[in-house]
Parts: C-alpha cells; structure tokens; sequence
C-alpha cells in the first residue's frame, strides 16, 4: 500500500531541509529596529518624533552641561566667561561654580568643619549595620549585634557629648530587662513585661542624668558638642529621615496590630490616630511641632527643634506604615491564622513565627515606598525654617553673589535625592525577587 | 470520674482578670482606655498651664477681627479689612481650586503617560519611564520651587511688552500673555448678565454666585441628560432590531445647540488682557505661584497617577484581549470596551489616594506664596495674631474634613463599579 502514495504524488520528500537563517530584516539590529520602532506607520511616526525630541533636549541640555564655568567665584563671572565664548542667554551653560563653593554647605550646613569625620563616619558604620539587615545572606551573621549598638552610636557620634549618656539609655534595656527576669520567676509574665517597661522608664526619666552626669564626673569622656541648629544640608535629611524610618516601622506594626485586633478601644484608638494622621498634610503636623509641642508639654520643657520635627515626622510615617502593613495582613489566608492557633502558638508566637514574617514579605513594596516618601517629605523642614538641601538653597539665592541662580542648584540637590530614592526603589524590587518563595 | 467533668467553683478571684482569657481582653481595654484618658489629660492640662501662663485663654474671637493682609490670588470678594474667618475662606477655596486643576490635569497626564509606557515603541516607552523616574523620584516641594524659580527668573517682565520693538509678544492670536508676575489669559464676559445670587448675607462667609455660570452649567446638565437619553433609545433599537440608528448628531446639537443660544442671548464675550501703564489690565490673571504649584503638583502625581494605570491595565490578562480579538472587535474598541472597564476596578483605590495626596501637598503653596489654608489661617493669620494652638487645630480639621470628603465620595464611585461578585 505504502507506494499508492508514490503514484498519486510526484514527489515526496523524504529529508528535511537544512534551516535557513532568518531574513536579515528580521534579527540583528534591523529586526530589532523593525520590531520596536518601526512596526507600522503611526510607529514610525512616533519614533520620529520621539528622536526629534531627544535630539532638541540633548541640545540644549549638553552644551549647557558642559560649560567651563568651574572656577567662577560669582554669577557674574559665570556669565562673563560665557560670553566671551559667545554663548549667552538662559541656556548659555551651566554656572557650576556655585556648586564648587557650596556643595560642602548643600551637604553639611553649618556643622563645624573640624568634625565632618562624624557625620561620615556615622554614615560609614550606618552602612555596616544595615549590612546584615538589607544583605543578610552575604556578611557574617555576627555583624547583627554591631546593628543593635548601632542607634545608641549615631546620636553620639553626631550630637556629640559625653560618652556615657548612650551607655546608660542602654544600660536602661537591660534594667528593665533584669526587671522582667526578676519579676517574671514569681508573679506571671504579664505583670512582668509591666514592671520591665516601668523600671525602664524609671530609669530613663530620673537615673538617667545623675548617673551618666556622675560616670562623666569620675572618668571624662566624651566628644565636642554640637549643637542642633547647626545641623543642615543633606545630612540633616539624613538624620531625620533615617530616624523616623527606623522607629516608624516597628510603631507602624504596633498600630497596624491594633488596628486587627478584636479589642474595641485598642482598635478605634489605633483607627483614630491613623485617619487622623493620614487625614492632614504633613506640613500641618510640622506646624504643630514647631509651635504647639512645647505647649502641650509640663510647663519649662523646652526641647530641641530637630527632635521635635523627628517626632512628627515618625508619628506621620507610622500612621502610613499601619495601613501598609494591615495591607499585608489582610492578605493572608484566614487559614495561616487558623494554622498557628491550632498548633497552640499564643497571640504573640503566632504573630513572631508565622503573621509577621510574611505579611511583612507581602507588604515589601509598600514600606519601602514609604521610606522613599518620607525621605522625600524631608524636605519639608525647610519650611518651619531648618536648613536642609531646599532651605540653604534659598539663602544660597538669595546671596548676591548667587542671586538668579535656578538649575544648577536644584538641578544637584535633586540629583542627591534622586540617587538615594531610585537606588531605595531598585533595593526594593531586587528584595522582592528575592522573597519570592510562593508558589508562582 | 465525675469530679473531672465537674464545673470548677467559679467563684471570682482578681488574679483571673490577668490569667484568665475571659476577662484579659477586658483588663487590657479598660488600662489602655484608662492610660490614653491621662495622656489626653496631661495634655490637656500642659496646654492649659501654659496658656495661661502665656496670658492667651483659647478664645475664637480672633475670627471675626480685621485681618489687615491682602491676598492676591482669590476667588471670591475679599479686602484687607475683612475679618480673619473670611481670609481662611479664601484661603480653603484656593486649596480646592489648585486641588481641582491639579487632580484633572494630573489624571490627563498620568493616563496618557501609563498608556504610551506599555506602547510597543521602545523609544517612546524609554522616554515615559524616565519621565516618571524623574519626577518619582525628586521631593514635589523640590519642583515647586524649581517651577517657580524658572518661571521667575525666564520669562518676560510686562516692561518687556511695551515699545515700538518689544522684546516679548503676547501669545495665541494676543490673547494670553505670559509674564513673570504670572499668566493673564481672556476671561468670559457676559453684556446681558443674569446679575450674582448672594449667598450667606453680609457675613463673613457670604460669596456670590454668578447667575450666568449656573444658568450654563444647567444647560449643559440637561444637554448631557438628554444626550444620555437618546444614546440609550439607540441601544435599545439596536437591542431589538441588529440595527443602530446613526444619533450622533442628534446627541452633538441637544448639547451644542442650547449652549450657543444660551451664550448668545447672554451677550457672551472675551475680555482680553491688555497692556495698560507698567502692567496688563483685564483678563483672568493667574499669579506665578499657581501656575508653578499646579504645574509641578499635576506632574509630580502625574507620574504616580501613570504607574497605577500601568499596573491596572497590566493586571488584565492577555486572555480578555485575545477573547475580544476572536469576537472581531477593533484595536480601540477592544481598549474601551473590554480592557478599561476591567482596568478602573484595580484603577480607581490607588488613584482615590493620589487625589488625596496631591490635595494635602497643595498646602506646600506656602513655600511659594500662593496663599492657600496653610498660607491664610496657619501663616499670615497665626503669626499676626499669635493664635497658634486655635489656627493649626482649625486648619488641621479643615484639611482632614476635605479628606474625609474626597475619600467618602470616592468610596461610593468605587463601590459603583466595583466587580459584583456572587
């Protein structure tokens, strides 16, 4: 039967032809220009028009970058150097001698300049504690206790003072830890977490002064002072947005439990505050620490200005953080609460061994985003007057040396920002792939 | 055996408000309550001390004193002489003006840039992204200032408009000129006015609406309203025959047609801006400030607004498109009809809280002195006044109402298109 075929058909081929290689316009550069650009006339349109744009922005843009104008002492100057290359106008180049005579300003204010080693320095050891924190799996595991001394080693190092007061706010952990042990042998842990935190903030509020003030007496320690209105630039947005980070999120996590509880008051006590927080602009909330949080406070408080922006800016971003995190926890199928309950875990094991963890992983993009918002609403502080990148930048203008400056300055106060976010941003979705054990 | 079974003696002990689960929930709320009432009184009672010892008793009265400052950016009646409550009035119907064009121009943005970044042109996706990095990226209070310095220090001074020769020409068929003190472009005149409606009395709240605007906005109401209704006709016709009947010059004319008539009996007119002394007279003159802060808050939230229309139509799955395609539906039709409809649902959530953010940053104006809520009640009228406890509380409430607002009408559009699932 099988030569039926043969009669019927001429020819039948029996071996496969050799593959040919693509037509050339379809690979290599020309394909991909085909395929992403040129794919049909309202494409090929669009990339003409696209490419006349890039071409007039790199135009006017490059030239202007490119400008010799490093050495200028005054706008002036600037323009005179650039008219006798015989480019004038708005565009004319870039007067970057503004940036040379300012940047360490931009950067550090008015610190004093015999203690910049300080603030990099805390900077430096801030990287190597976040370390184990953001690369977990490529430092040494012991690098994590360097991370926990870390908090008390920053204020130190910036504010200055003697050494003994960071040791003894750490001394006060372990009181109210002794506390804690020494209560929990016989009266229940309940009551023991409460005498923990009671005979901690003993310790802080009343213990506190006399005895680091004794320990300095004894043994002198310590660094040069530095006040907090000198504080300023970049690194005052730092400080600020590094603070509240750090304590937003475990407050954010308080909040957010509360907000899931089951226990009426907790809940629309959390609920209140968070709406609330998240009802104003922040600017409000800055207003209200620089003219009502001494009001609200014994009469004769009077505390530092950056400590009292700190507290608002960690109350506002915590209020975010809650509802990143309860995103998260909502996320969760019923039956992983179900699983810890009935492994008997109790409310809090549950929550360390099995909630936390993974809401926490769900709820990745979300925290880090508000990092990146907070640190961009760091910014803000210039308008209750603090010097940050945004304030100095104002009186750099309004300096009549500088007077009519625009891009320059912006244009690099909004390249450090720009570098801190995006790279927070990419850290975020590089975290992300990591995480991502499920069952994708 | 029994005994095992039996109820234990139930008789109360305190120790079981801590160990016993029935009631701890009960101990904890009753501390916390008992713990935050202190709090809220210790502040109180601070609050209080202080004051006093500040000599400053919280009193409201400070309202309806002479405000003595001027603000020039305003949209309705005001003078310096007028009372405190009014300047705040001016200032919250400034906050929502920026927060109105903000959010519409915003939106127009944001989807344009969300769509042209999943076009297939990769040149054109390259120059969305780095647009929307850009602006991500960059504290919004960094643009605003930027804006308003570019807008300062680049554009023409009115002197320059003037002479022979002038440096600087007004632009759109010399209809708008743009200045550095600000935008003046034509605004609608009416020569047969209905005259204001006057709302509130003579009080400090009163403001006056113009009749004619209403009488417009009616028209146009009642032309959608009818348009809306033939499109349904239409629909049912073709419901019921396969047919369409062809309405939509029928829908164009009953919006269109009353709309000309009505303008027209009204005697509608453009008043143009005019070069008059060292200034332009004439026109709607919007200042620098908001020009700046509406620029860079609509661009700022823009590229926001672009990412979750991104996402949104990104989380629809490439099978609707294909299952359209295989109904023969067109490119566009299959975009309008089936993705976007799909795509608001995961849309609208995100998009509610970037309204809400643009909103609460619109009170960055201060920092370019458009004279906002924040520029009014918490700025001119606190430092004049020293009233700082009662001026920050009232703007706070004020913003926090305007968010409680947006977000309830929003829930309810939400709640409106949301999936209804079984």
């Amino acid at each position: 039967m099988s030569d039926t075929h043969a009669q019927t058909v001429r020819f039948v081929r029996d071996t496969m032809l050799p593959e040919q290689a693509p037509p050339a316009t379809a690979v290599g550069v020309i394909g991909w220009l085909r395929a992403n650009l040129f794919s049909g006339w309202f494409n090929s349109i669009l990339t003409i028009i696209a490419l006349g744009f890039i071409y007039l922005v790199l135009s006017i843009v490059v030239p202007w970058l490119v400008s010799p104008t490093w050495d200028a002492a005054s706008l002036t100057e600037c323009r005179g150097i650039l008219k006798e290359m015989g480019s004038e106008g708005h565009f004319g180049g870039a007067c970057w001698g503004v940036i040379r005579d300012r940047w360490v300003q931009l950067l550090f204010g008015f610190y004093p300049s015999h203690l910049y080693w300080r603030p990099i320095l805390a900077l430096v050891l801030l990287a190597v504690a976040l370390a184990p924190v953001l690369f977990g799996e490529h430092v040494p595991k012991r690098l994590i206790w360097f991370s926990a001394i870390y908090p008390f080693i920053m204020p130190w190092l910036l504010w200055g003072g003697s050494v003994w007061t960071p040791i003894m706010v750490a001394a006060g952990l372990a009181v109210g830890y002794v506390a804690y042990r020494l209560i929990a042998v016989t009266g229940g842990t309940l009551l023991a977490l409460v005498a923990g935190v009671v005979a901690a903030m003993v310790w802080w509020l009343f213990l506190l002064g006399p005895v680091s003030g004794g320990f300095d007496s004894i043994i002198p320690l310590g660094l040069e002072g530095v006040e907090s209105r000198d504080f300023g630039g970049f690194m005052l947005s730092l400080t600020i947005g590094i603070v509240a980070i750090a304590i937003s999120l475990p407050l954010g996590i308080v909040l957010a439990l509360g907000r899931q509880s089951d226990l009426l008051i907790l809940k629309s006590i959390c609920v209140g505050f968070i709406e609330f927080i998240r009802g104003v602009p922040l600017i409000t909330l800055l207003f209200v620490a620089s003219t009502l949080l001494n009001i609200f406070m014994p009469p004769g408080t009077n505390f530092d200005i950056i400590l009292r922006v700190i507290i608002m800016a960690t109350l506002f971003a915590s209020a975010y953080m809650a509802e990143v995190i309860r995103g998260g926890l909502a996320a969760l199928p019923r039956g992983q609460y179900e699983g810890a309950d009935s492994l008997g875990l109790n409310y809090w094991q549950a929550q360390r061994l099995i909630i936390m963890p993974q809401a926490l992983k769900i709820s990745i993009p979300g925290i880090v985003s508000t990092f990146i918002g907070l640190f961009k609403d760091t910014t803000l502080v210039s308008i209750i007057g603090l010097l940050d990148p945004l304030g100095l930048s104002t009186a750099i203008r309004a300096d009549s040396a500088w007077n009519g400056i625009v891009w320059e300055l912006y244009g690099f106060i909004a390249l450090l920002f720009f570098i801190c976010c995006f790279s927070m941003s990419r850290y975020s979705m590089y975290l992300e792939r990591k995480l991502r054990t499920g069952h994708r | 055996m029994t005994s095992m079974t039996d109820p234990r003696d139930e008789s109360f002990r305190l120790s079981m408000l801590i160990y016993d689960t029935r009631y701890r929930a009960a101990t904890i709320q009753v501390i916390a309550l008992i713990s935050f009432l202190i709090l809220i009184g210790w502040i109180i009672s601070n609050t209080a001390q202080n004051l006093k010892d500040l000599g400053k008793e919280p009193s409201f009265s400070f309202l309806f004193e002479p405000a003595g400052y001027d603000i020039n950016q305003r949209l309705i009646d005001y003078h310096s002489q007028s009372p405190h409550l009014r300047a705040a009035l001016v200032g919250l119907l400034n906050t929502l003006l920026i927060a109105v064009m903000g959010c519409a121009a915003a939106t127009i943005v944001g989807v344009l840039v969300g769509v042209l970044r999943l076009s297939r042109n990769w040149l054109v996706a390259k120059i969305m992204t780095f647009y929307v990095e850009m602006f991500r990226n960059v504290p919004v209070l960094l643009w605003i200032v930027l804006f308003m310095a570019i807008l300062i220090e680049s554009l023409p001074s009115p002197r320059d408009f003037r002479g022979e020769t002038p440096e600087a020409t007004m632009q759109v068929f010399d209809s708008v000129a743009i200045t550095n003190r600000g935008v003046y472009i034509p605004e609608p005149l009416f020569s047969r006015s209905l005259g204001d409606l006057h709302m509130f009395g003579n009080g400090a709240l009163s403001f006056d609406i113009s009749l004619d605007f209403l009488a417009v906005i009616a028209v146009l109401v009642a032309g959608f309203f009818v348009s809306g209704r033939i499109k349904s006709r239409a629909d049912a016709i073709q419901n019921k025959t396969g047919v369409r009947p062809t309405t939509w010059y029928l829908r164009l004319g009953v919006v269109v047609i009353p709309l000309v008539v009505l303008l027209v009996a009204l005697g509608f007119h453009l008043g143009y801006p005019a070069l008059k002394g060292f200034n332009f007279q004439g026109g709607t003159y919007m200042r620098n400030s908001l020009i700046a802060l509406w620029l860079a808050l609509s661009l700022y939230t823009a590229a926001f607004i672009a990412e979750i229309v991104r996402g949104g139509i990104l989380a629809i799955s490439h099978g609707q498109t294909e299952a359209a395609a295989a109904l023969g539906l067109r490119q566009r039709r299959i975009m309008s009809l089936v993705i976007l409809p799909q795509a608001l649902r995961v849309i609208i959530p995100p998009l509610i809280s970037q309204y809400l953010n643009l909103t609460k940053n619109s009170s960055l104006a201060i920092a370019v002195g458009y004279m906002d809520l924040t520029g009014t009640l918490m700025g001119i009228t606190l430092n004049q006044t020293g009233r700082e406890l009662e001026t920050v509380m009232m703007g706070m409430l004020i913003y926090l109402a305007i968010s409680l607002s947006i977000s309830l009408v929003m829930n309810w559009y939400n709640k409106r298109v949301k999936l209804v699932e079984r």
